[in-house]
């Protein structure tokens, strides 16, 4: 059956935020790869370059806030529609922080040099794979409709945290028994902290996407729940 | 004072945000949110398997449908779906039209109005109503108009300056005409003929009051009024408004019913039709996506 609205010019305004946000979203996780390539790469030129992309996304923010000011202001939406657009309003602030996040990773990437002596650390990469996962879903399940989807990205972030924990004991007898490797250690750990926050990042898009589908709160729900 | 956005002045610090402040504000908002569920509200109407017919045509097909007591529900859908029969069987106004009938039960408080022993008139007192077209009898004036209920029900109040003061106060038009009582009560702008129509409808101290796309023909000031009374009003009785205006039954009214081709598709809290309505058909018409 047809679900499209009666007033098609409301229908193409609804298409384009939704096309504005899925736009924000591929140029977040551009980003984030970028971040990460530059981490793996130990490539200074490839972070800086990376930082300049957050004021795409920024303006994105912008655009998308106005859109969706218009559209509740002129349409009134109600049921599917009024979730969507709140939905879209919240899902972009999270989006706006992963790219910070993804500009606080490249910092740090800048700070540890071009020294590609040292390998990159598992734990590190680790996190980054899950965490973009999480993005790359929790954005899947927004264009999708699926809360199911979006209920497993929920469910992943005890992983990454896990791995977030684990970053530290394993960093500290590198630090104590070598002075000279806390210094980029602590950037591990920052690059670590970032990741993390990411995720719950994520994990915010995913719990708005069931509350978009599904009308259902489940924010703050879990005994694990934070943030 | 008006303590929105517009009333705020300074916002709460830790110094001035005392215990009870907060506990205040957690009451107001349980108030808010956990009104009467549509399981457990406590209907002052109800009908039961309700069916009305034009003829051979049937409009109303099997509506059942509890109405609480003390609240506002809104009937919406879109037209030709049984919105006005609706309301209008809840009275006993249906049957006045030739060649329509109603069966099934509608109940005020436990008495079948459909019995055969119930007087319509009496239905009539006890649930009133009022139509879309502001309808101020054109040859009496502001002051007998508000009598004229009364007076066709053969009744001569005591102190007939005073029931009209009460009702026109109970309407927030007293200060508006208080001056002009004896003028026509067609010469008054659209919301106040059609307050006073309502001031008329409450003289005869009915239970429940109906009505009928009240606010189609006002201007948005005049409807922004109505909209305020009827806030006022659903303190003392109970409320039953046919809107075409989506977002009017989502601003005044505590429940919402959707009715399609005659059929109940959906009744719940306001709030939850407007939010996440259960049904698809519900949905496709308050989006608009109704073909």
């Amino acid at each position: 059956m047809d679900r499209r609205h009666t007033d098609r010019e409301y229908e193409g305004e609804l298409e384009t935020l939704r096309e504005r946000v899925l736009l924000m979203g591929a140029r977040v996780e551009e980003m984030l790869s970028l971040a990460m390539r530059s981490y793996l790469e130990r490539s200074v030129e490839l972070a800086q370059s990376t930082i300049e992309l957050d004021t795409h996304i920024d303006q994105l923010e912008l655009e998308i806030d106005e859109l969706a000011l218009q559209i509740l202001a002129r349409r009134q939406p109600v049921a599917s529609d009024l979730r969507f657009i709140t939905t879209t309003l919240k899902l972009v602030t999270d989006l706006e922080r992963i790219g910070d996040l993804g500009v606080n990773i490249c910092e740090r990437v800048t700070e540890l040099g071009a020294d590609r002596s040292q390998n990159p650390h598992d734990q590190i990469a680790r996190m980054a794979d899950a965490a973009q996962g999480m993005v790359h879903d929790a954005l899947d399940a927004f264009v999708a409709g699926d809360a199911v989807k979006a209920n497993q990205v929920i469910d992943r972030d005890k992983t990454v945290d896990v791995y977030y924990a684990q970053l530290f004991p394993e960093l500290l007898p590198r630090m104590m028994s070598d002075p000279g490797v806390v210094f980029e250690s602590t950037r591990l750990l920052s690059i670590g902290k970032c990741l993390e926050r990411l995720a719950d990042h994520a994990t915010n898009i995913a719990e708005m996407v069931v509350f978009m589908v599904k009308g259902q709160d489940v924010r703050h729900s879990g005994p694990g729940s934070h943030g | 004072m008006n303590a929105g956005p517009q009333g705020m002045t300074s916002r709460p610090t830790s110094k001035n945000a005392s215990r009870s402040d907060s506990a205040t504000g957690e009451e107001a908002s349980k108030a808010r949110w956990d009104e009467v569920s549509v399981s457990t509200l406590v209907p002052k109407m109800r009908t039961e398997g309700l069916r009305a017919y034009f003829g051979q045509a049937e409009v109303l097909k099997g509506i059942s449908l509890p109405i609480a007591e003390k609240q506002v529900t809104a009937v919406i859908g879109p037209s030709g779906c049984g919105k006005s029969t609706f309301v209008r069987c809840l009275n006993r106004m249906h049957e006045v039209v030739p060649g329509a009938r109603a069966t099934g039960q509608v109940l005020l408080d436990t008495q079948d109005i459909y019995h055969s022993e119930v007087d319509p008139v009496r239905v009539r007192r006890r649930v009133g109503m009022v139509f879309q077209k502001p309808n101020p009898f054109p040859t009496m004036s502001i002051r007998d108009n508000v009598l004229a209920g009364l007076r066709l029900n053969g009744e001569r109040p005591d102190d007939p300056d005073a029931v009209v003061e009460k009702m026109l106060h109970r309407v927030a038009l007293w200060d508006e005409v208080k001056d002009i009582l004896g003028r026509a009560g067609t010469g008054l702008s659209g919301g106040q003929q059609q307050r006073l129509c309502i001031a008329r409808s409450l003289a005869l101290e009915p239970e429940v009051l109906l009505m009928d796309e009240p606010c189609s023909a006002l201007d948005p000031i005049a409807t922004a009024r109505v909209e305020e009374l009827i806030h006022e009003l659903r303190k003392a009785y109970t409320i039953v408004i046919v809107t075409h205006n989506m977002q009017q039954a989502a601003r005044v009214a505590n429940f919402t019913a959707f009715f399609y081709l005659g059929k109940l598709i959906e009744h719940d809290r306001t709030d939850v039709i407007f939010t996440r309505p259960k049904e698809q058909r519900t949905e496709d018409y308050i989006t608009g996506r109704f073909g």
